[in-house]
C-alpha cells in the first residue's frame, strides 16, 4: 500500500497565506472568542473594564501587524520598514492612547470590543494585501486554484470586513437593552463574514457553494436569536427553510453546471465554455437557470423575495443590517464571479434571464414598499429595489457595469446600517415601535438621529450629495453605456417611484405627531452605535460629495481567473 | 449485459422507494421507504466502482440520517395523523401540481432533448483512469486534501455553526420572558414580566429550577 503511494506523488497545493489573512482573522478570531468565553464565563468586575480598555491598543497592534504581514512576498517587510523610524513610535503610541480612550469613552462590552478589533484587523489586512501585494504582483491564488485574491475580492473582503465593525457595534448596545448578552451573536456573525469572503474569492463552484452555506447558517440562527420574541423565532425558521430550499436550487445548478461543463472549477469552465463546443445546450441553460435562483434568494431578487419582509421585520434589527449589507454584498460577488467569469462566453444566454430578474425586482421593491406601514418592512422592500438597481449593473456585462456594482455595493453597505441603526435604537425594547407611526414626532425627540435618517433615506432615493446618488447614476449609467436603454428607464422610473416611500417616513418624523405614549421616549443612545451611526452617514455623505476615492477604488476592482500554476 | 441488469433492479428499489416517501401516510413508513431509496442509491454506486461512496452511503444517510429521521418523528408522536384534507390556501395543491408538471416537463425537455451530447474536456490522462492502481478511497483523499483542501476546512467552520446555533436555539427560556406577539395590536407596549413575578407556582431559581424551566419553554411551544 504504502510503496503504491510513494509510486504517484501527491501533488499539494499551492497556499499563499497572506492573501487567507482576513479570512483567517475572522474565522480565528471567532473561534477563539468562543473557546475563550465558553472557559471564562465572567471576568472578575475590577479586572473588566482595564481588559476592555486594553483591547483599543491591542486592536492597533493588531491592524498594524495584520497590513505588515499581508505585504509582500518577504515576511514583515511592511513592519519592518516602519521600524526604523523613531517617529513612527511616538506616532504608535499616541494612537494606542487614543484608541484605549475611545474603548473607555464608548462604554463598550467585551465580545463587542473584541468582534470590532478582528473586524478592523481583518480590514487592515485587506488594505494591506491591496496595496502592498496586489497593486505590485496582481491576482494571485491564494490555495490551489480554489480561492483567488483579485481586486474585486479585496474590496468586498473590505466591505464585509467593515459592516462587522459597524453591526458589531450596533449589537453591543442592543443585546444589553434586550438582555441578550453573549457571545454567540457576535461569533456567529465572525463565522458568517468569513464565509462571505470565502465566497467573494472562490474560484470553484463548490467553494462558493460552502461559503455560501457558511454565510447563510449562521445568519439563520441569528434572525431567530431573540429567543423571547416569537417573531424572531418565526423569521429564523422561514429564513431557514426557504434558504436551505434555495440552496437545493444552487446544488442542482451546480451539478448541471458539471454535467455540461466536466468540471466545477470556474477556470476550466472558463476556458470549455470558450472553446466553443457548447452551444444551446439544455443542460448548460438548465444550469443557468437553477444557478439564478439560488443566487436571486440570497440577494432577495424578485420573484425569490417572499422571505425578505417578513424575515426583516422579524429578525433583530442589528442582524437585519448585516444581512442587508454583508449577506447581500457578498451574494452579488458570488454571483458577479461566476456570471461574469465563468460564464461569460454564454453572455447573450444568461444576459435576458438577469435582465428580466432586475425589471421583476425593481417594480415589485419600489410599488410594494408603498403599501407597508412597518418601517421595517418597508426597508425591507426598498432593499429589494436596490437588488434591482445593482442587478442591472450585473446585466450591463461590462467592465462599467462591474465597476458600478462594486460601488453600489460599497455605498449601500454603509447606508443600510446606518438606516437600520436607526431602526435599531429608536424601536424600544423587543423592536416593537416599528410602525410608521411610532417615528411620529421624532425629528422633536431626536433631532440629531432623526437628521442622520432622512439623509440616509434621501441617498436611498438617490438624491444628490449623497453616496446613494452617485451609485445609482453609475449603475444607470452603465446601462446605458452598453445600450439597454429599456433597462435604465425603468431603474430610473422605479427610482422615482420608490422616493414616495422615503418621503413618507421623514414626514412622519418632520411633521406627524406623537401621541401620548410612544414606546421611544427620547432617552440617550448607546453611544457604540452612535458612533456606528456617525460612520456610515459620514461615509455616505463624504463619497457623495466626494466619489472619487471610492470611485478609483472600485474601477481599480477587477475579478480576475487565474488558472492553475 | 449484467451491468443492466442490475442498474434496472437498483433503479426500480430507489423509484419505488421514493414513490413510497411521497405516498404513504403513516410517516414511518415514509423513512423506511426512504432507506430502499438510499440503499439502492449505494447500489448504483456500486456499479460505478465507487465503493466507498456505496459504504457511506449506507453508514451515514441510511444509518444515521434516517435513523434522526425516526427519532424526531418519534419525538413528535406516531399516532398524530397529519390531516391532509385541509388547504391552508384555495387552491394551493392544484397549483402545485401545475408548476410541478411543468418544471418537470421544462427539465425533461431541457435536458433530454437539447443537450448535444457534450459533457465536458475532461482530459483523458494516466491521472484520471479508473484503473491507474489507487484504490477509490486513495483517490477522494487525494483530491480531498489537493484539489478540494480549501473547501475541507470551511466545512469545519460550517460545523461550529451547527454546534453554536444548535446550542444557542435550544436554550430554554422561561414562559413569563416571552415577550407577547407583535400583531395584532402593534402599539401595545412590552409586556415583560418583571423577574421573579411568578415564582411562587413556579419555582425557577437556582439549579432545582431548571427541568421547571423546560417544561414551561415545552409548554410554550405546544401552546
Amino acid at each position: 500500500m504504502l510503496a503504491q503511494l510513494d509510486a504517484t506523488p501527491v501533488e499539494t497545493p499551492e497556499i499563499v497565506w497572506a492573501g487567507l489573512l482576513p479570512l483567517l482573522i475572522l474565522s480565528a478570531g471567532a473561534l477563539l472568542l468562543v473557546m475563550l468565553r465558553s472557559v471564562v464565563k465572567r471576568l472578575p468586575a475590577d479586572v473588566e473594564p482595564h481588559l476592555i480598555t486594553a483591547i483599543g491598543p491591542i486592536t492597533v497592534l493588531g491592524m498594524w501587524f495584520a497590513a505588515g504581514l499581508a505585504g509582500t512576498d518577504v515576511p514583515l517587510a511592511g513592519l519592518r520598514d516602519d521600524m526604523g523610524e523613531p517617529a513612527f513610535y511616538i506616532g504608535l503610541a499616541l494612537v494606542m492612547v487614543l484608541a484605549g480612550t475611545l474603548v473607555r469613552t464608548m462604554e463598550i462590552g467585551l465580545d463587542a470590543a473584541i468582534t470590532v478589533g478582528l473586524g478592523l484587523s481583518a480590514f487592515a489586512a485587506t488594505w494591506g494585501i491591496w496595496d502592498d501585494r496586489w497593486q505590485v504582483t496582481g491576482p494571485f491564488n491564494a490555495i490551489g486554484d480554489q480561492f483567488a485574491v483579485d481586486g474585486f475580492a479585496l474590496l468586498f473582503a473590505g466591505v464585509l470586513a467593515a459592516s462587522v465593525v459597524l453591526v458589531a457595534l450596533l449589537l453591543d448596545g442592543y443585546l444589553r437593552r434586550e438582555s441578550l448578552d453573549g457571545p454567540e451573536m457576535y461569533v456567529l456573525m465572525l463565522l458568517s463574514a468569513a464565509g462571505g469572503i470565502v465566497m467573494t474569492g472562490a474560484n470553484d463552484l463548490i467553494v462558493i457553494f460552502l461559503g455560501i452555506e457558511t454565510l447563510s447558517i449562521a445568519v439563520y440562527v441569528m434572525a431567530a436569536m431573540h429567543n423571547r420574541r416569537t417573531e424572531s423565532q418565526e423569521a429564523g425558521l422561514k429564513y431557514f427553510v426557504l434558504g436551505a430550499f434555495a440552496s437545493a436550487f444552487l446544488l442542482y445548478g451546480i451539478a448541471f453546471t458539471y454535467g455540461a461543463t466536466g468540471s466545477t472549477n470556474l477556470v476550466d469552465i472558463q476556458i470549455f465554455l470558450s472553446s466553443g463546443q457548447l452551444v444551446d445546450n439544455g443542460l448548460l441553460m438548465a444550469a443557468f437557470g437553477l444557478l439564478l435562483v439560488g443566487f436571486g434568494f440570497k440577494i432577495a431578487a424578485a420573484p425569490f423575495h417572499a422571505w425578505t419582509p417578513d424575515v426583516y421585520q422579524g429578525a433583530p434589527t442589528p442582524v437585519v443590517a448585516f444581512m442587508a449589507s454583508a449577506v447581500k454584498a457578498a451574494g452579488f460577488a458570488a454571483l458577479l464571479r461566476v456570471f461574469m467569469l465563468g460564464f461569460f462566453s454564454h453572455v447573450d444566454d444568461w444576459r435576458p434571464a438577469i435582465g428580466a430578474l432586475a425589471v421583476l425586482t425593481l417594480i415589485v421593491g419600489s410599488v410594494m414598499a408603498i403599501v407597508q406601514s412597518d418601517v421595517k418592512r418597508m426597508l425591507a422592500y426598498s432593499s429589494i429595489s436596490h437588488a434591482g438597481f445593482i442587478l442591472v449593473g450585473v446585466h450591463a456585462a461590462s467592465l462599467a457595469g462591474i465597476n458600478s456594482v462594486a460601488f453600489y455595493a460599497v455605498a449601500y453597505t454603509f447606508l443600510v446600517i446606518g438606516s437600520f441603526g436607526v431602526l435599531t435604537v429608536v424601536s424600544g425594547v423587543g423592536d416593537r415601535a416599528t410602525s410608521l407611526d411610532d417615528l411620529n414626532g421624532m425629528a422633536k425627540r431626536r433631532p440629531v438621529l432623526a437628521f442622520m435618517f432622512t439623509v440616509f433615506l434621501l441617498a436611498q432615493a438617490g438624491v444628490p450629495l449623497t453616496a446613494g446618488f452617485v451609485a445609482k447614476f453609475e449603475v444607470i449609467n452603465a446601462a446605458v453605456d452598453s445600450e439597454f436603454y429599456w433597462l435604465a428607464i425603468v431603474a430610473m422610473l422605479t427610482a422615482v417611484v420608490s422616493a414616495f416611500l422615503y418621503l413618507r417616513i421623514v414626514l412622519s418624523m418632520y411633521l406627524g405627531t406623537a401621541d401620548g405614549d410612544a414606546a421611544d421616549l427620547g432617552d440617550p443612545i448607546p453611544k457604540a452605535a452612535g458612533l456606528a451611526i456617525g460612520i456610515a452617514f459620514a461615509v455616505t455623505v463624504g463619497f457623495g460629495i466626494l466619489p472619487g476615492p471610492l470611485s478609483d477604488l472600485a474601477s481599480d476592482a477587477l475579478p480576475a481567473l487565474i488558472g492553475a500554476g | 449485459m449484467s451491468e443492466e441488469i442490475v442498474f434496472i433492479i437498483s433503479a426500480v428499489i430507489v423509484l419505488v422507494g421514493a414513490l413510497g416517501v411521497v405516498l404513504s401516510r403513516n410517516p414511518v413508513h415514509s423513512a423506511l421507504f426512504l432507506i430502499q431509496t438510499l440503499m439502492g442509491v449505494a447500489l448504483l454506486f456500486l456499479i460505478e466502482d465507487a465503493h466507498f461512496l456505496a459504504a457511506v452511503q449506507v453508514v451515514v444517510y441510511a444509518g444515521a440520517i434516517v435513523i434522526l429521521f425516526l427519532f424526531v418523528i418519534m419525538l413528535l408522536g406516531v399516532d398524530k395523523a397529519e390531516e391532509l384534507g385541509i388547504d391552508p390556501i384555495g387552491g394551493q395543491r392544484e397549483l402545485a401540481l401545475v408548476v410541478g408538471a411543468s418544471i418537470a416537463a421544462l427539465t425533461i425537455v431541457t435536458v433530454g432533448w437539447s443537450v448535444d451530447g457534450a459533457t465536458g474536456s475532461a482530459p483523458a490522462s494516466a491521472e484520471n483512469a479508473l484503473d491507474n492502481g489507487l484504490t477509490d478511497i486513495e483517490r477522494i483523499g487525494r483530491v480531498l486534501f489537493t484539489d478540494y483542501a480549501f473547501g475541507f476546512e470551511i466545512t469545519a467552520a460550517l460545523l461550529t455553526i451547527a454546534v453554536i446555533g444548535a446550542v444557542v436555539l435550544t436554550r430554554s427560556i422561561r414562559r413569563e420572558d416571552v415577550l407577547a406577539d407583535l400583531e395584532p395590536a402593534s402599539l401595545e407596549l412590552p409586556s415583560l414580566a418583571p423577574a421573579g413575578a411568578n415564582d411562587e407556582d413556579t419555582p425557577h431559581d437556582g439549579d432545582s429550577g431548571n427541568s421547571g424551566a423546560e417544561v414551561s419553554s415545552e409548554g410554550n411551544r405546544e401552546s
